[in-house]
């Protein structure tokens, strides 16, 4: 194998497999520390700045960070990023106010409409207004938010942290046009602006398309325009018996708000199997504690009605056949079909983009999905004053993508109003730092244990059942959300190797207690990775080889599983092993100043 | 100085031996000797040997004496027996010890100065009495303790770190080893583990006295240009005479090897050793030969390591005494004390 580039920022930075597995790529680690030091709004800096909605992700992110946790694949469950992310917001001081108003550079007269007051458009808005444009932000609804305040339920995220954190950008000198639908792209650019946004989401809800369907049309409803009436209060009940159709986050927040409105016995229906379905496990988890039970591999076949009004439902039985391809297809199983009875029936089964608002003729291509042609890494249409992101950009997705659109999109169209190269992307800002402090002394906290994943504290059950605006989860306290923080391994801080200070004692490979280095013969790859203390089956984990040693072998270490202890650093007599602090920092609009970089580690 | 403990958590693809124990189960605390010190090296390689031979840890007795080497028992084999004894007295205690438990496996970990300097005689008589053990001395050439002083395997000529010559000749554990009747005999060095963990492999099935020199460098005090006990001296003049495999009654040999250059040792308790001759003309078996060939190589300089000289129907210190097959601890009150008429016996035999 060839040495590993560690100049390369993408090799430290994939080796921090939260912030790699993160659409925004926001410092896990670093904010983890600062969260176990206490220092909340510190900790909510670096979050506000890479993913602009700590309190609302801290509720309810998908989480891709989590399942790429190293501490998930050295013990059980990986560290609970997410719930700690909440930590943040929910004991951030009111200093932090100072801090988000990043002040404005005067006026450079450009000007950039927004469709959406989703977080795509949100977060666009937040990085282009302080350097000086002129933003201003087109929605429908009453208030901002889009999705995150219309489809999610009170119950999982109050409707203060989601007004906290909009004013946090709105105050920054954004003007919001509520109550307005933009009915014409055409018309929006005839009024002068110099680039548009399109964050309008997905917001139409996919029908169910089976006999009966329209004479009991009064008591079915579409889950995404259900819950937004919710939302704003425009339905306060639902039947005794509902059942909500559909395998996904918006059916589990349709059962759950069923719950609270009225709604005793409610079933959740899926096509697939349980394991296959969208939703999150842990949305499934909440759902089925609320004594929902979910029934899987049951198609829906008719909607059964009498004198007009809706009775319930029937479902044909299925199993799922994998082909000699490994496609799966539901088969009938041959029982008879079961017959479900029920007041109302909600319709989770997808969303699709819908832009009725764009002309075909004025630049955007479409394809065949009815999704405009975006480049995905400019963010840019074939109009080249329009750009698009968060849901309408490559369809349904969650907040932390609309995030991450957000602030690409945000970049393209400040160079693009720059007169610069859209596609020039700019570089990530990244640090290297020694740890050291003295001799086994540094300054992250290196004394991993097995500690298995705390639980996040609910509100007791029947109170959580009869509300639909009260918080079930309560959030980690300052104790809890310590003893959690302690779990996260810092990936952060990384174990460079330097071979012309080795003298091939072999301590680093006696000390490892996940037997992750070996100092072996050069050879491919593939040979290689058999070849080390502990093979190397992953093939998602680099290895990091080193050459220049005396007796000509490499060093060759196996990323996967490294605790980053620094036990190879303290056993290393010539310091040819240290830890040092790799912070990776993604490129904005406008930097953000949130923590001096030096000493944040704690 | 705080030394945090190694994690515990561990390679999720962690193999398990016979016993159901990983390799980490044979660890012990965390080592308070310097970074990089040879000695933690072959600590890893017990560690590794007793893993591989699926030993019982509780059927372990690792006793030592006074040194840098002599505290390593304690970073090695957590659920084995010790005993930290007085300077230069391991060999005793281990040689009471054996003799009223046959059914316990010994180490005896030593250094050069516990072993070749205040404990020379005991080093001596152990070896010639055949008591069965396993004794390692970790051999750095320096008085690690007190600050690097030469020992009694220094060399002669070799430099301490002011650049002062040793004077003294070195004396030879494993010539004297192999003069004094030792019937498993080896040299290794630390930082080569693939050579040293099948060596203690072998030395632990051996039935007799076993005994390994390994060379292991002093990070602090003898690791700098003109000791011959660096890092870089020994991968320099390292010679190894052969590779050693230990073969277990699971996968024995049934390929044929191609003549001379391999050979097949059976030992007494049935354990094969695999050597991969790497010096021709070398005889393992040939006691007289291993002594020549030593002080040959010695002469220009080489550091002769390998399985070096070996007697495979060997016997013990028990069967030369013709002693109980059982241990004091099973035997019952009678039995340890048969009373006067015995004694009265024993003496009328002897008159």
């Amino acid at each position: 194998m060839q040495p590993t580039d560690i100049s390369n920022p993408d090799y430290f930075h994939k080796v921090v497999d939260c912030q790699w597995a993160c659409p925004a790529h926001t410092p896990v680690p670093e904010y983890i520390r600062l969260i176990a030091a206490g220092r909340y709004d510190d900790a909510y800096m670096i979050n506000w700045k890479s993913n602009v909605f700590p309190g609302v992700l801290g509720r309810t992110c998908d989480r891709p960070c989590e399942p790429a946790c190293r501490r998930g694949r050295v013990e059980e469950e990986p560290v609970a990023i997410c719930r700690l992310k909440r930590v943040a917001a929910d004991y951030k001081s009111d200093a932090i106010l100072e801090r988000v108003r990043l002040g404005r550079a005067p006026s450079n007269g450009k000007r950039i409409a927004c469709v959406g007051a989703g977080p795509a458009s949100l977060t666009v808005a937040r990085d282009l207004a302080p350097s000086g444009y002129e933003v201003v932000v087109y929605d429908s609804a009453p208030k901002g938010g889009g999705f995150i305040r219309s489809q999610i339920p009170a119950f999982r995220l109050p409707e203060r942290v989601i007004d906290e954190e909009i004013s946090f950008i709105t105050e920054l000198g954004i003007e919001t046009r509520y109550n307005t639908y933009v009915p014409s792209l055409n018309g929006l650019l005839d009024e002068g602006y110099d680039a548009v946004f399109v964050g309008s989401g997905a917001p139409r809800g996919r029908d169910l398309d089976v006999p009966g369907r329209q004479e009991a049309a009064a008591n079915i409803h579409i889950g995404i325009d259900w819950l937004s009436s919710v939302s704003f209060g425009h339905i306060k009940t639902i039947g005794r018996r509902v059942i909500v159709l559909g395998g996904g986050n918006t059916a589990m927040d349709c059962c759950r708000s069923a719950r609270r409105l009225g709604g005793e016995e409610v079933k959740v229906v899926v096509r697939s199997g349980f394991e296959e379905m969208k939703a999150s496990p842990w949305e499934k988890e909440d759902a089925m504690n609320e004594d929902i039970p979910i029934l899987n591999f049951m198609v829906p076949k008719t909607v059964v009605h009498e004198h007009g009004k809706l009775a319930g439902m029937t479902f044909e039985k299925v199993k799922a056949v994998y082909d000699e391809k490994g496609r799966r297809n539901l088969v009938p199983t041959g029982e008879p079909d079961e017959f479900i009875a029920c007041d109302d029936v909600l319709v989770a089964i997808g969303q699709e983009n819908s832009f009725p608002w764009i002309e075909r003729d004025i630049g955007i291509e479409f394809d065949r999905w009815g999704l405009a042609k975006v480049d995905e890494t400019t963010f840019q249409s074939t109009n080249p004053k329009v750009f698009f992101g968060g849901d309408s950009a490559f369809g349904p997705k969650n907040i932390i993508w609309a995030v991450a659109h957000g602030h690409q999109a945000a970049i393209s169209i400040d160079k693009f109003c720059q007169g610069q190269d859209v596609q020039a992307r700019l570089p990530p800002d990244t640090t290297l730092v020694s740890q050291k402090m003295g001799i086994h002394e540094w300054s992250y906290d290196n004394d991993i244990r097995i500690d298995l994943r705390y639980k996040v504290p609910h509100l007791e059950k029947s109170k959580a059942l009869s509300s639909i605006k009260d918080e079930v989860e309560l959030g980690f306290d300052v104790e809890l959300a310590f003893k959690e923080a302690q779990r996260c391994l810092n990936c952060d801080v990384q174990t460079v190797f330097e071979p012309k200070l080795c003298i091939e004692c072999d301590a680093c490979v006696d000390i490892c207690p996940v037997d992750s280095i070996t100092f072996t013969e050069n050879g491919e790859e593939a040979d290689l990775r058999t070849r080390l203390t502990a093979p190397a089956l992953d093939l998602t984990q680099d290895i990091y080889v080193a050459d220049g040693l005396k007796t000509g072998r490499i060093m060759a270490k196996d990323e996967d599983v490294c605790l980053h202890c620094g036990m190879c650093a303290e056993r290393c007599p010539t310091g040819a092993w240290d830890m040092q602090r790799f912070l990776f920092d993604m490129a904005q609009v406008t930097p953000i100043a949130t923590v001096a970089k030096e000493g944040v580690a704690a | 100085m705080t030394y945090l403990p190694k994690p515990k958590l561990a390679h999720p693809e962690l193999q398990k031996n016979d016993l159901g124990f990983t390799r980490r189960d044979y660890e012990g605390s965390i080592s308070t000797l310097c970074a990089g010190c040879g000695h933690d090296s072959i600590s890893a390689a017990i560690i590794r040997a007793c893993y591989e031979l699926s030993l019982p840890p509780h059927r372990i007795a690792k006793l030592s004496g006074i040194g840098c080497s002599s505290k390593t028992p304690t970073y090695f084999l957590g659920n084995s027996h010790g005993f930290n004894s007085v300077h230069g007295r391991m060999p005793s205690v281990l040689t009471g010890a054996n003799l009223a438990n046959r059914e316990l496996i010994y180490l005896g970990v030593s250094g050069d100065g516990d072993s070749a300097s205040i404990g020379f005689g005991q080093f001596s008589h152990s070896i010639r009495r055949g008591v069965n053990m396993t004794y390692i001395v970790e051999n750095n050439g320096v008085y690690g303790l007190t600050k690097g002083q030469f020992s009694a395997t220094a060399d002669r000529g070799a430099k301490n770190k002011r650049g002062v010559e040793n004077m003294d000749e070195a004396i030879d554990m494993v010539g004297i080893a192999i003069q004094l009747g030792a019937t498993y005999v080896a040299r290794s060095f630390s930082g080569d583990k693939n050579q040293l963990v099948p060596l203690i492999k072998g030395a632990l099935q051996h039935q007799g006295a076993a005994f390994i020199d390994t060379i292991s460098p002093c990070v602090m005090f003898n690791n700098h240009d003109g000791s011959t006990k660096s890092y870089d001296y020994v991968r320099e003049h390292n010679e190894a005479v052969n590779f050693m495999d230990v073969v277990t009654g699971r996968n024995e040999i049934t390929v044929d090897y191609e003549p001379g250059t391999t050979e097949i040792v059976r030992q007494h308790n049935g354990g094969l050793l695999k050597l991969r001759k790497l010096a021709n003309d070398y005889d393992v078996t040939d006691r007289v030969a291993a002594m020549n060939f030593l002080e040959t190589r010695k002469a220009r300089g080489e550091i002769v390591t390998g399985l070096l000289y070996v007697d495979p129907d060997a016997d013990d210190l028990h069967g030369f005494l013709e002693t109980s097959d059982k241990p004091f601890n099973s035997m019952s009150d009678e039995e340890l004390i048969p009373g006067s008429a015995a004694l009265e016996k024993l003496n009328a035999s002897l008159r």
